[in-house]
């Protein structure tokens, strides 16, 4: 019997203690491999200890109700910016309209690092970097979903993920008249006076968002295809001139 | 020429010093100004102009030659026929083109150019000279292409292949066809400007008649196998309209049309049928100009996919669906693109400016019903011999509502962003 077979066929409790059992066979293997991503499904009570953290903003359980961050009752398996009357930011919104389901491989990349999955997200947060840690994290927070059966499926197969932009590269300073001259692909969509009219307006960003954004769809992190189209071409040099372009732009 | 070429593109790497070596100035303007005269106010045009006088700072003289003084975009002139968009949504004018960038906006038709002398002729009479010449023509014809049907039966059998009049032509014959009437289209061969056109177009006529008539069919005699977005428009008329779109392939005959407009009949493949409505969309060539300057090969005017530049002339760029120039599909989003690489290349020409490596790129949405948008796309370099695609997506069968409906409002998005980045 495989993991998905397991989850159709049995109680999720049952199954809970099947994926534990293996996890713990592979964890060392696992680790080796990809050490900087939580491909595993984790310790959900570690996991709640590292919940404390997110807590003083979500609420998840019986009764859970949104405060300053959404509440996180099946979460997985849930559109983003899902949850009716919450504030969310326009990026998540936009990734939710694009039909992004938060599942164990897209929840590990956004807790990883919030900023670079969407750069307006209103979680004010900085990231978890320890890839143990969000992997209990999220096996505890899988303990509040109907629905557990995308994460096994998730752990074997997910790329890695760990994007935080080389320091090398946020360190290059861009040419702005040939970012300019880049930014003309840009414009053909994304509109000069910086409305957000089905596509968002990226006048004035901040270099090191852009950079990081840029570089989240140029390694596929952020899903998105004509975005990922578009940076896939884009040399390092060529991201830091339209960041440097676009900074300036604003002001 | 290919001396010349090398000197030109050397010249660029090398700076201001060698400019003057590609800006004669028997040219220049009283002021010394090199002169850049633009035909066509369009996508590729009106970009072209736009960003050479943007990004020269008044050295460089820029007049756009164009007919219209107001220009309807061919692109979302299919959501105005299903009334998704209001006419006047899609009409632009060349105000702001004058007034904010000092673009000199000519209305008249170009009727001749002296390769020579390099002068082009105006309708009204006018002569302007020029140091570099951009043609962004858009399409035009090509004569006899369907038997029965020439311009002057064009209010009959409307072509609405150019927008404005023609659109509101189709549009008024749509919504007054007898109940349970017939709707025929008779589609382009390739290459044709704006490929998924014809098919979102029949989806937006679909979308009319399934509101206000329902009973009525739609046919499509259409001589290729294949089309843009095929599975996904296939898709998407089973889905919405089922049973009333019949698309007629060459394997039926669909390439084996004759159109009589006197007694509004279609013959596919020997055989009659009476319809009430007949969009015949011929085959096309690059606008007439450019037979006229005598840099066309066959039907479309070769480029260099570097530059845009002509590969008869080099003092002429070609934009947009007159060129011929590789994997762009004739586009308003690859005619902006294309203008934007010739805008460089002029710049750098006539001032020195600095030339970038050539970069490409296109996308194509099209509506299917409300809310329903899908989209095709694909990246482009320059190489020697053509504009190569590098990458590209397109949207998949069976995608779910909120997707689709996120697509379309995408594409809004870029029709703001478009037409602000060619009108200003």
């Amino acid at each position: 019997m495989n993991i998905i077979e397991c989850v159709r066929l049995t109680r999720y409790a049952f199954c809970m203690r099947w994926i534990r059992h293996i996890t713990t066979c592979f964890a060392a293997l696992a680790v080796t491999a990809t050490p900087s991503f939580a491909n595993e499904i984790g310790d959900a009570d570690k996991g709640e200890a590292v919940f404390r953290e997110c807590s003083s903003c979500h609420s998840v359980g019986q009764g859970a109700k949104n405060r300053v961050g959404p509440h996180l009752n099946s979460l997985f398996g849930r559109r983003a910016a899902a949850i009716e009357g919450f504030n969310y930011s326009n990026g998540l919104t936009r990734m939710g309209k694009d039909g992004l389901v938060w599942d164990f491989d897209l929840l590990d990349r956004y807790v990883e690092n919030p900023k670079a999955f969407a750069s307006d997200t209103r979680m004010a947060y900085k990231g978890l970097k320890d890839a143990q840690q969000r992997t209990d994290l999220l096996a505890f927070l899988r303990r509040y979903s109907d629905d557990p059966s995308n994460i096994p499926e998730a752990a074997p197969t997910a790329a890695g993920t760990d994007h935080s932009v080389d320091p090398a590269i946020l360190a290059i300073q861009g040419d702005p008249e040939y970012g300019e001259y880049l930014s003309s692909e840009c414009v053909s969509c994304h509109q000069l006076d910086g409305d957000y009219d089905g596509i968002p307006g990226i006048i004035g960003w901040p270099v090191e968002d852009f950079v990081v954004a840029m570089h989240a769809y140029k390694d596929k992190f952020r899903p998105h295809p004509v975005m990922q189209m578009m940076a896939g071409r884009l040399s390092n040099d060529e991201i830091a001139a339209l960041a440097a372009y676009f900074e300036a732009a604003g002001s | 020429m290919k001396l010349n070429r090398r000197l030109f593109m050397g010249g660029a790497a090398a700076g201001a010093a060698v400019a003057t070596l590609s800006a004669p100035m028997a040219h220049a303007s009283t002021d010394g100004k090199p002169r850049v005269v633009v035909i066509g106010g369009g996508a590729g045009g009106a970009t072209a102009a736009r960003y050479i006088a943007k990004d020269s700072n008044g050295e460089i003289d820029v007049t756009l030659v164009e007919p219209t003084r107001s220009y309807y975009t061919c692109f979302f002139s299919n959501l105005y026929m299903a009334g998704f968009r209001e006419l006047g949504s899609i009409a632009h004018s060349y105000g702001k083109l004058a007034s904010e960038f000092g673009v000199n906006v000519v209305h008249d038709w170009a009727v001749g150019i002296d390769r020579e002398a390099r002068t082009v002729t105006l309708a009204g009479g006018a002569t302007l000279p020029y140091d570099r010449l951009i043609l962004s023509p858009g399409i035009d014809f090509v004569d006899g292409a369907v038997e029965g049907w020439d311009v002057t039966q064009q209010n009959k059998m409307p072509h609405a292949y150019k927008a404005g009049s023609q659109s509101e032509l189709l549009k008024a014959q749509i919504e007054a066809m007898p109940e349970g009437g017939t709707f025929a289209m008779v589609a382009p061969p390739n290459p044709f400007r704006c490929p998924p056109g014809p098919y979102e177009r029949i989806s937006m006529v679909a979308h009319i008649l399934k509101e206000k008539n329902p009973t009525a069919k739609i046919i499509i005699a259409d001589p290729k196998e294949k089309f843009s977005k095929m599975a996904l428009f296939q898709e998407g008329w089973g889905r919405h309209y089922d049973g009333m779109i019949d698309w007629i392939g060459p394997d039926f005959g669909g390439g084996n049309v004759s159109v009589n407009p006197d007694t509004m009949t279609l013959t596919i493949d020997g055989e009659e049928t009476k319809v009430d409505v007949c969009n015949v969309i011929p085959a096309m060539k690059a606008g007439r100009i450019c037979e006229i300057a005598g840099i066309t090969d066959g039907n479309w005017a070769p480029v260099n996919p570097h530059t845009m530049q002509s590969r008869v002339d080099e003092n002429i760029h070609v934009l947009g669906d007159a060129s011929h120039q590789g994997d762009m599909p004739k586009s308003g989003f690859a005619a902006n693109s294309q203008a934007k690489v010739a805008a460089m290349a002029v710049r750098s020409a006539l001032t020195g400016s600095k030339l970038f490596p050539a970069k490409f790129t296109n996308t194509c949405w099209s509506l299917i019903d409300a809310d329903d948008g899908v989209k095709v796309g694909a990246s482009y370099e320059a190489t020697d011999e053509k504009i190569a695609k590098v990458d590209g997506f397109i949207s998949q069968t069976g995608e779910d509502a909120t997707l689709r409906k996120a697509t379309y409002e995408e594409s809004i998005g870029w029709y703001a962003g478009i037409t602000s980045d060619m009108f200003g």
